[in-house]
């Protein structure tokens, strides 16, 4: 038998790789983070104590308002729209034996293809002249959107074709910002799709069989079964989703500009502007200021919607 | 008997509409890649690659011709031969009714190549292929060797140590960029192999990962191997790991997809051209030649490409290992 000691360190050596790595790289940093942004710092070190001054700034800041008010946008829009018509697609799928491997390879090729190379090819697809979008539009009479162009809001430019004019403050994301929308859906519908389908797939069939016999119609079923069954299901498809949502980058990065975040910064997400601050300026202190307050963001949503989630579940 | 036609029809239309809008963008980035540049610029949209073929008519024969200058009374022109190898040059004058014009179905398949060769595209390659790999092994090796002891030994502190490498997970990446750049600079990793690779040879989902597996191999497979004089690195490499072969498989995904994808660290961590990876250099490219639509949607295609093959060999297996990793987070 070995002594007790040794068989006590043994433990120790089979995590010391991955500890080693993940204290080094993720946990320092994470910390570092959070000591930068009351810091004065510099490429060179630590300058001086500053307290809070980084977050007075960023209250006053409107670049940063702005980043935040488009990552909302984003995230109003993109997180339902997904949810819905992924739940939708996932019942449909559910129905259907024939070709259902064949929508469902499909469906994921988005979710393991690159952001940057998508992008490019959205970014022409948008193209005002020569892209694929507005040709599509002309057959059902829409002409002329300048989409990544555009800096007017999606509610500016629906009531204005009706003739209505409204304050600009209440125009919503801009049409350029649409654009982007539009493609983050497209990239996260299949994975939920599929994460749904996985969902259906576990509720039992009796319960349908005895809701056939009470004579519920399919309607009926979706809601009084499959909704409060999938509740599980659809709490991570929110989280998931959103968090997701608010770190696109590679899309705004990609796609917009020049200058990123153009035009007129109504595609400024908050995690551009992070690298905008933090890499391009080298404004460590600042940006790490500016990361925390997402980070605050993630974390509380993560706590409300994990809340919810136990108190909803069937 | 008719609603249940026409339910099964409006399913069927509602699910190809999607699959169609799904698959579309990437069908019109290969038909763009193959299309010249004239035939995109003359706003050509579909996506039939289309091209511009000149005749030259001269005693009853046609030939293949390309005008090379044009002014208001010449035109300069290449005939070529039969084989396409040779030509001669003629001119002939404007208007002339012995040239004539056809717009024929041609697949530009030079495209590729002119992309490939314009920027080193080949290093990028091969660039991210080393990075990838180097992660995977790392990755494989950490994570098990780390899900292990998590799974199967008692030591002081082991839910507390698992319990912060869960708790960071749900920190984003752009939260830890800018300190993790400070932090590289200051060891001088910055455009290095290193920045790449090391930091990510630990990934604390695999681990978690691991370990939900190993924790349901029974524990009588262990007493025997201990009766049988298996030391403890035996019984991981001989018995528990062969048994977890799926799950290793789907880390592995995991692990591929990622380095194959991954964007912002790169761009932030390197800038030199010798180690830049694929993702990196697409962008670089897409700002250089972003006037080229043509080898732009080429490049985007053979950056696509690796994975997407991969992904069409073994998507009952990729899809099933995003749906069981989703579900047991």
């Amino acid at each position: 038998m070995k002594p007790k000691k040794d068989l006590n360190l043994f433990p120790y050596l089979y995590i010391l790789p991955a500890a080693i790595i993940i204290i080094a790289f993720r946990l320092i940093p994470i910390i570092l983070s959070f000591i930068l942004s009351f810091f004065k710092w510099t490429i060179k070190g630590p300058e001086k104590f500053i307290g809070l001054i980084n977050y007075s700034q960023l209250l006053r800041d409107p670049g940063f308002w702005q980043s935040l008010t488009n990552t909302f946008y984003l995230v109003i829009f993109v997180v339902p729209i997904t949810l819905i018509l992924s739940l939708l697609f996932a019942n449909l799928l559910n129905r259907t034996t024939k070709l259902s491997g064949l929508f469902r390879t499909s469906y994921f090729i988005p979710t393991v293809t690159s952001l940057v190379a998508i992008s490019i090819v959205w970014k022409l697809i948008f193209s005002p002249q020569n892209g694929l979008m507005n040709h599509i539009l002309g057959f059902f009479g829409i002409h002329g959107l300048g989409w990544l162009s555009e800096s007017r809001g999606i509610f500016t430019l629906l009531l204005g074709a009706m003739g209505l004019k409204i304050p600009a403050f209440l125009g919503g994301p801009s049409l350029a910002l649409c654009a982007i929308i539009i493609v983050c859906i497209w990239r996260s519908l299949g994975y939920n799709t599929i994460i749904y389908l996985a969902g259906l797939q576990n509720i039992p069939e009796v319960y349908y069989e005895a809701a056939e016999i009470d004579g519920a119609s399919k309607i009926k079923q979706f809601f009084k079964i499959t909704i409060p069954l999938i509740s599980p299901t659809t709490f991570y498809v929110l989280i998931m989703t959103t968090i997701v949502t608010f770190q696109v980058f590679a899309q705004v990065y990609m796609m917009t500009g020049p200058p990123v975040g153009g035009p007129l910064g109504t595609t400024k997400v908050i995690v551009y502007y992070i690298f905008e601050k933090g890499i391009d300026a080298q404004e460590f202190s600042y940006a790490s200021a500016i990361a925390l307050v997402l980070f605050i963001i993630i974390f509380a949503l993560t706590m409300l919607q994990k809340r919810l989630e136990k108190k909803v579940q069937y | 008997m008719f609603k249940r036609i026409l339910g099964k029809a409006i399913t069927y239309f509602l699910l190809i509409l999607c699959g169609l809008v799904m698959v579309v963008p990437f069908l019109w980035m290969v038909s763009t890649a193959m299309k010249s540049q004239t035939d995109i610029n003359s706003g050509s949209v579909g996506f039939i690659p289309y091209s511009n073929v000149t005749y030259y008519h001269n005693e009853g024969k046609r030939e293949k011709a390309k005008i090379v200058t044009q002014d208001k009374e010449f035109s300069v022109i290449n005939i070529y031969s039969e084989d396409g190898k040779t030509f001669k040059r003629s001119y002939v004058k404007v208007p002339n009714s012995s040239l004539t014009f056809e717009r024929k179905i041609r697949f530009n398949f030079n495209n590729f190549s002119e992309a490939f060769s314009k920027v080193p595209f080949g290093r990028y390659f091969i660039n991210t292929i080393f990075v990838s790999l180097c992660v995977l092994l790392g990755v494989l090796i950490s994570s098990s060797l780390a899900a292990y002891a998590f799974a199967r030994m008692r030591f002081k502190g082991r839910d507390f140590i698992f319990y912060l490498f869960i708790s960071m997970m749900i920190v984003p990446q752009p939260i830890y960029l800018i300190p993790s750049y400070y932090l590289l600079t200051k060891i001088g990793w910055i455009n290095t192999y290193w920045a790449l690779i090391v930091p990510w040879v630990a990934n604390i989902f695999s681990i978690f990962l691991l370990r939900q597996q190993f924790k349901t191999i029974p524990k009588d497979l262990f007493d025997a191997a201990v009766i049988d004089g298996c030391s403890r690195f035996g019984i991981l490499w001989k018995i528990i790991l062969p048994i977890s072969k799926p799950i290793l498989a789907t880390t592995a995904i995991f692990s591929i997809i990622g380095s194959w994808n991954s964007f912002m660290w790169p761009l932030v961590m390197t800038s030199s051209e010798n180690i830049r990876v694929l993702q990196v250099g697409l962008s670089y490219f897409a700002q250089e030649s972003s006037s080229h639509t043509a080898l732009l949607m080429s490049a985007s295609t053979f950056s696509i490409a690796p994975l997407l093959i991969l992904f069409l060999f073994a998507q009952r297996q990729i899809i099933s290992s995003f749906v069981t990793s989703g579900l047991k987070e």
